[in-house]
């Protein structure tokens, strides 16, 4: 399933052609591979405001081997190196004032910035203010970094963490992720930490070793490459599926080196079962990923009540009637468990013929969110991941125009892999994630849609 | 006869995997023996963890096998994902092949020569062998030795039309020319088993088969292969009004009785089974599902001895009983293959039977009564079909979820009939 238009673009003649006519120019996007360095190049970092972050942000940095340049003087002058990342602290910004430093120094960095670069931006939170002058300030930085974002070529990306005050253990695992090929196609996203007890001495090669994770809906697509990064990452994986997918399930385990379990979520005693087995061969369970899911599309006039249940019994109700069970169950959620839920863009941002499916998607949001101050107080974390235009076997069936309009209209234009999911989902997985909870992280490369 | 049983330990059931059942020239027509046990092999590596692993020995078998064949098991292991380092050996005992290989793997982990295993078995009647004709063989094997021009050409002389004709394998003793059916049928009128029970029992076997289906039993038993995921042999809606219109295929004249449906088809399918000590399970965090008790395996003189060929096991059964202390009614499953629903019926009706029991098993009293609500309640052959060498390990696998499930101390009882006038029959515990 390559991207022809892509490929094309990127060869000899195609640059000619697309940039006579201009075409989009969907890059090749820098993707993590193990062994590699955080970023290709140096990273430069600027404030605005009080900048409280900036120390932590260079040692940080440092720690992971990126040499640090000075920020790119306002005349362009520099040190030579084109950077990979740049970094702005703003966190301190308490009126609108302040933000023209921001200008100052985005300007000419972000000029410079090599391909697949990034652009990430620190902040305080907006809510965290009593101030009108400072939320807007810390507001605007929103729509100055998804507007980077859509500004960007060549697969860079812009995105945006809030780190409220006490937060800033929690800020290394954001930032490690946003800067690496492992958010390759997350661009435009804002992010809201919160304080956490972090674990120290993370393994960057292996951050899941040693750890149990349940991915339903494994044996094919985005479930089966969350399986397979988790497995990289080094988790052993309980892939799940139907019985019917056992086949490919299997395959799937044996390739990762997992165990298949055959389960229908939506049966009754499904919960119970993931419970029993989950107990009996691994004592406990550590990472959770809702993967599961189903689309029965037609119009909602047109819509029999079987297809509107049966997307909601697969997509919502057995994500919840699971985790409930899993909570429920003394002991077996280890007390730094992570979930993760896959919702949708079409949960986000509606999508015609899919009612059904847009609406269970749009639950797991609601639900994350309630549940996240629980995971909090036992010092787990719940998520979402919203998928965007993702290139799997179902949208390789979709009408030709239909598909390719779909895959561009976003900041990168072209489609997502299912490992860009799927190395979101490992990244909230990590036991460094702490901080991050509550939240929905769209893996869309910035989509028009619902943005 | 009865010897003392040996104290010591026994062989953990840990699980197993199958592949479903297909009907002969369906959905697995080209699939090979290798291709079917090899998948059904990589099931049980998947659902168990078993990547790169080195168990102790894998042992399986096909009855109906290719010459090219010779070590199927070890290739089957070289293909799957188990360590290349697992020995492999073949066996062949008829439809008990399944069965005696559990047997055999579970004999060593109890003697302590290994401490994990692999029992299974497969069987293709579509892709079955077909060997060249037995005159053609001849004329080849001389044509093959010779040494000049004029022996060659004399050996071709030996050539002639009527040799294309292939050797095709046939579902028939050997020393009797019977079909196994026809010799059920034979047991079926002696023991006076009549149409309408046969029926029953079939009705009930594909009830049970999809019931348990329906009810996600089989979650952890099988794994889909080539597009099915239930055995297709199942009819769930089958019931006594369709079964009753079937003619009979085996037996002559009115007292015929065994049809098409109360009598297994020919299918394809294979099966495994992971044997280990305790202390290899506990290590891996794996179940025991059952321990394997004891085993028993009977032949009888079906060719001069008056004996039905499927009669064996009945004979096996006591046995085994007398060594264990046990009377029959100490199960709480009893798995009895249903080679032919009559068969069934007629090992049954032999154990109550006191002329039987005293004549033919030289006990004082007979056997008894199984209480029928404990027999094979989630289905047997009838429904699920029966690739000859794979019976053994679903019902093998299928029995030690049973009992596992229904708790600490429960028995069960498996009782397999096989050609050549064998028996192989075990006993499971929970």
């Amino acid at each position: 399933m390559s991207d022809w238009y892509r490929d094309f673009a990127n060869s000899g003649v195609g640059t000619t052609i697309t940039r006579q006519f201009g075409l989009p120019r969907p890059a090749v996007l820098r993707r993590y591979e193990p062994g590699e360095p955080l970023l290709p190049g140096p990273a430069v970092i600027g404030t605005a405001g009080g900048g409280r972050l900036r120390d932590a942000l260079t040692r940080l940095l440092r720690d992971a081997g990126v040499p640090v340049l000075s920020p790119v003087a306002a005349d362009g002058s520099d040190d030579g190196e084109r950077p990979a990342a740049v970094l702005l602290d703003a966190t301190g910004v308490t009126g609108p004032g302040q933000l023209a430093a921001a200008h100052d120094f985005l300007a000419p960095a972000v000029k410079r910035l090599r391909a697949s670069g990034r652009v990430l931006i620190l902040a305080d939170p907006p809510s965290a203010t009593d101030s009108p002058a400072t939320a807007a300030a810390r507001q605007a930085l929103d729509g100055l970094v998804r507007s980077i974002g859509k500004e960007l070529l060549n697969g860079s990306t812009a995105n945006l963490v809030y780190v409220p005050d006490g937060a800033e253990a929690s800020l290394a695992s954001p930032v490690r992720f946003f800067l690496s090929g492992r958010s390759a196609y997350v661009d435009g996203q804002v992010l809201t930490l919160s304080a956490a007890d972090v674990p120290a001495g993370e393994d960057d090669e292996t951050p899941l070793a040693g750890r149990v994770a349940v991915v339903t809906g494994a044996a094919r697509g985005i479930g089966a490459a969350i399986a397979r990064v988790m497995a990289r990452d080094g988790a052993h994986v309980v892939a799940v599926d139907v019985p019917a997918a056992g086949e490919s399930l299997a395959a799937v385990a044996n390739e990762i080196g997992g165990t298949a379990f055959q389960l229908d979520i939506t049966a009754a005693d499904a919960p119970a079962r993931l419970v029993a087995h989950l107990r009996e061969r691994h004592g406990g369970v550590d990472v959770v990923v809702h993967n599961a899911g189903i689309t029965r599309d037609k119009l909602l006039v047109n819509m029999d009540a079987a297809r509107w249940n049966s997307v909601m019994a697969v997509n919502l109700q057995a994500q919840l009637d699971i985790t409930e069970a899993l909570l429920a169950a003394d002991g077996l959620l280890r007390p730094d468990a992570r979930v993760v839920c896959v919702s949708s863009q079409s949960g986000i941002a509606g999508n015609r013929g899919q009612t059904n499916y847009a609406a269970s998607k749009a639950g797991i949001i609601g639900m994350v969110r309630a549940w996240a101050p629980a995971f909090a107080g036992r010092g787990a974390t719940i998520n979402a991941v919203a998928p965007g235009f993702i290139v799997t076997e179902m949208t390789a069936r979709m009408p030709f125009g239909t598909r390719e309009v779909g895959s561009r209209i976003n900041s990168l234009q072209q489609g997502g892999l299912p490992v860009d999911v799927a190395e979101t989902i490992a990244w909230l997985s990590q036991p460094g994630s702490a901080g991050v909870n509550g939240q929905v992280v769209r893996v869309c490369g910035q989509s028009m849609l619902g943005a | 006869m009865a010897t003392t049983p040996t104290p010591g330990r026994r062989a953990a059931i840990v699980g197993g995997n199958r592949i479903p059942f297909a009907r002969s020239n369906s959905a697995y027509a080209q699939a090979s023996n290798q291709d079917m046990l090899t998948a059904t092999i990589d099931g049980l590596v998947a659902r168990f963890g078993l990547q790169g692993e080195q168990v102790g020995e894998v042992v399986a078998g096909a009855v109906l096998k290719h010459a090219r064949d010779f070590n199927l098991t070890r290739e089957a292991v070289l293909g799957s994902r188990l360590s290349a380092a697992t020995p492999a050996y073949d066996v062949q005992q008829a439809c008990g092949t399944g069965l005696e290989a559990a047997v055999l793997v579970a004999n060593k982990i109890a003697l302590g020569q290994i401490e994990s295993g692999i029992a299974g078995g497969t069987d293709t009647t579509s892709d079955a062998p077909l060997a060249v004709n037995e005159d053609l063989r001849r004329v080849l094997i001389q044509l093959n030795s010779a040494k000049t021009l004029g022996d060659r050409l004399k050996a071709l002389r030996g050539l002639r039309p009527g040799q294309l004709a292939p050797e095709i394998p046939r579902n028939a003793e050997p020393r009797t020319g019977l079909a196994m059916g026809d010799h059920a049928a034979i047991t079926a009128e002696e023991w006076e088993i009549g149409r309408e029970e046969q029926d029953e029992l079939t009705v009930r076997s594909h009830h049970n088969l999809a019931a348990a289906y329906d009810r996600g039993f089989f979650d952890d038993l099988v794994t889909p292969y080539l597009g099915l995921s239930r055995d297709s042999n199942l009819r769930p809606d089958s019931s006594m009004e369709k079964l009753a219109k079937l003619r009979p295929v085996f037996g002559t004249g009115p007292g015929a009785t065994m049809t098409a449906g109360n009598s297994t088809p020919l299918t394809d399918g294979a099966s495994a089974v992971l044997l280990a000590s305790d202390e290899w399970a506990a290590e891996r965090g794996l179940p025991v599902l059952a321990h394997l008790v004891d085993a028993q395996t009977a032949a009888v003189d079906y060719v001069h001895g008056g004996e039905g060929l499927l009669m064996a096991p009945a004979y096996a059964v006591p046995v085994m009983l007398a060594r264990q202390g046990l009377t029959l009614q100490d199960f709480d499953f009893y798995e009895i293959h249903e080679a032919f629903a009559s068969t069934v019926l007629a090992t049954m009706k032999a154990w109550e039977d006191p002329r039987f029991c005293k004549e033919r098993l030289g006990l004082d009293a007979p056997l008894g009564r199984i209480d029928r609500s404990k027999l094979n309640v989630n289905g047997s052959s009838l429904a699920a079909g029966h690739p000859f060498a794979a019976t053994g390990g679903r019902i093998v696998a299928m029995l030690a979820k049973m009992l596992h499930e229904a708790g600490p101390g429960k028995r069960g009882l498996i009782s397999i009939c096989a050609a050549g006038g064998q028996g192989v029959v075990a006993i499971l515990e929970s």
